[in-house]
């Protein structure tokens, strides 16, 4: 099938999801069953992630701004900028979109392959609407709370990393996360980890419910989804940078 | 009454039904039969309204289903229940929060009153005591009786079966079989089957219509299916040795 007929398909499906929910008591339900599975459940592995990645940037960065004529408060500067424009937003939804896409994909694959789609569309249920937008609407509301949650773990990290390295104070690096704050920057990383939500949401959502086939391509499908999610979010992390920052 | 008039179906262009007509009467259960491969689960899901035929049309009750908006077409849906081959139970939910489901999503009962109805329907297919489990933890015997519980939870006017008794026992099916036609009978709906069970066939068939190819090869009932002389029904029918024993034995009797 060629990529325009997918992207339509995508389209089709986006329309049948946002429609208004058949039963609000049931849409809510499963909306907070959502959070909890997206969102809460990712915690963990976020804050893994964010903690270490700040301290390897802090520490990458010491290494590298050896140069006496150089402030060491720009470690703390480097980390922040590093952490809040690029690790927090994009690389937690690049995480994001393995361990949830392929969480959704084949979730809602094994529904399709085992029927359970086709008995909640011969019960008259808009299977779309019942199973992606709780997804949907979970994953706006709750990543970018995440991405906030990551930027500050990673900026702690770093801090974290100097006390054990030795490699920084800590009073240059609190200097150095209080110089030139730009609020905007929290809005744009705010505005790009919502974009991404919206796609790891929706191309695991497409790819598990179109799938065909049995448990194998359940499996396939899910790859697919990891690997388009994490395409998209690159090439959309360049042109919001594009349009937000340049 | 369900009205089905020249219907054809297609994917990626080999005709997979090729124009087949039939109507479907109240307070009976109709079965369909054929080879692997003759169209009865196209059949099927297209009455369901999960394929769109390419031609033909499908009438419930004098509704023609491909006239209607898609709001309509869910609320004809709504009016339908389906006992899955795979009983297709959502696996990670209890029996309980299954059978309730359609109840959750189309009415507005209490909690209490949902779970009445639960175990009314429950206790109407045999099963007790399994609310709390899960689908996996139940025999295949007892995932269809949960299925069947879930299709006649809202009281349907239709109800269709995809191979009721496929990796059953004998004695299950036979079990699955009687209680369908009762609860057919009590409820006065319009029964559908798809199968390959021939016990089936002998026992509960009331119509029986026989797929070849996509087309309607014979239609009758079980006890015209001892009489036909009909090559292509007799050859399914009787394919195996036992049968055509049985079937000579019952004719001679006559």
């Amino acid at each position: 099938m060629n990529y325009i007929e997918h992207i339509g398909k995508y389209y089709l499906m986006l329309k049948q999801t946002f429609r208004k929910p058949q039963k609000w008591s049931v849409f809510r339900e499963t909306l907070f069953k959502e959070i909890e599975d997206l969102g809460l459940k990712s915690i963990g592995i976020i804050t893994f992630i964010s903690f270490f990645v700040g301290g390897v940037v802090a520490i990458q960065t010491a290494l590298n701004v050896d140069s006496p004529f150089i402030p060491k408060y720009l470690i703390g500067f480097a980390t922040k900028r590093s952490v809040i424009l690029e690790f927090a937003p994009t690389f937690s939804s690049v995480i994001l979109a393995g361990k949830v896409g392929s969480y959704i994909t084949s979730s809602i694959g094994t529904m399709r392959v085992t029927e359970q789609i086709d008995a909640l569309e011969v019960m008259g249920v808009n299977s779309l609407n019942y199973l992606v937008l709780p997804k949907i609407i979970a994953a706006l509301f709750f990543y970018p709370i995440l991405v906030l949650f990551s930027m500050t773990l990673g900026i702690f990290g770093g801090w974290a990393a100097g006390l054990v390295t030795d490699l920084f104070y800590s009073t240059d690096y609190v200097i150095g996360i209080q110089e030139d704050f730009n609020p905007f920057l929290i809005t744009y990383a705010m505005i790009k980890s919502t974009c991404f939500a919206f796609v790891i949401a929706t191309i695991p959502s497409y790819h598990g419910y179109f799938v065909k086939g049995g448990s194998l391509e359940v499996g396939r499908a899910s790859t697919r989804a990891v690997v388009w999610t994490s395409v998209v979010i690159i090439l959309m992390n360049y042109f919001l940078t594009q349009m937000l920052l340049g | 009454m369900i009205e089905v008039k020249d219907l054809c179906k297609e994917f990626n262009g080999v005709p997979v039904l090729k124009g087949i007509s039939a109507t479907f009467e109240e307070g009976k259960t109709s079965l369909i039969i054929g080879q692997s491969g003759s169209g009865k689960t196209v059949f099927l899901k297209s009455l369901l309204g999960l394929h769109e035929p390419e031609k033909g049309t499908i009438a419930y009750d004098g509704r023609i289903y491909s006239e209607l908006s898609i709001k309509e077409k869910r609320n004809i849906r709504k009016e339908m229940g389906m006992v899955f081959q795979g009983s297709a139970l959502f696996d990670s939910e209890t029996i309980e929060a299954n059978v309730m489901f359609p109840l959750k999503m189309f009415t507005d009962q209490t909690v209490e009153e949902m779970r009445d109805r639960v175990n009314t329907v429950l206790k109407r297919v045999n099963l007790e005591n399994v609310n709390q489990k899960y689908p996996a933890q139940l025999s295949g015997g007892m995932q269809k009786r949960v299925a069947i519980a879930r299709a006649i939870v809202m009281n349907p006017r239709y109800l269709f079966c995809d191979e009721p008794n496929s990796g059953l026992d004998p004695t299950t099916s036979i079990l699955i079989d009687n209680l369908i036609q009762e609860i057919t009978d009590e409820y006065q709906m319009i029964t559908i089957i798809n199968t390959h069970d021939m016990n089936s066939v002998m026992e509960i068939g009331e119509k029986i219509i026989f797929l070849k190819d996509g087309l309607k090869a014979w239609e009758g009932t079980h006890n015209d299916i001892f009489k036909t002389d009909n090559k292509v029904i007799t050859d399914f029918v009787y394919s195996s040795n036992l049968f055509k024993k049985v079937r000579k034995a019952l004719l001679n009797e006559k």
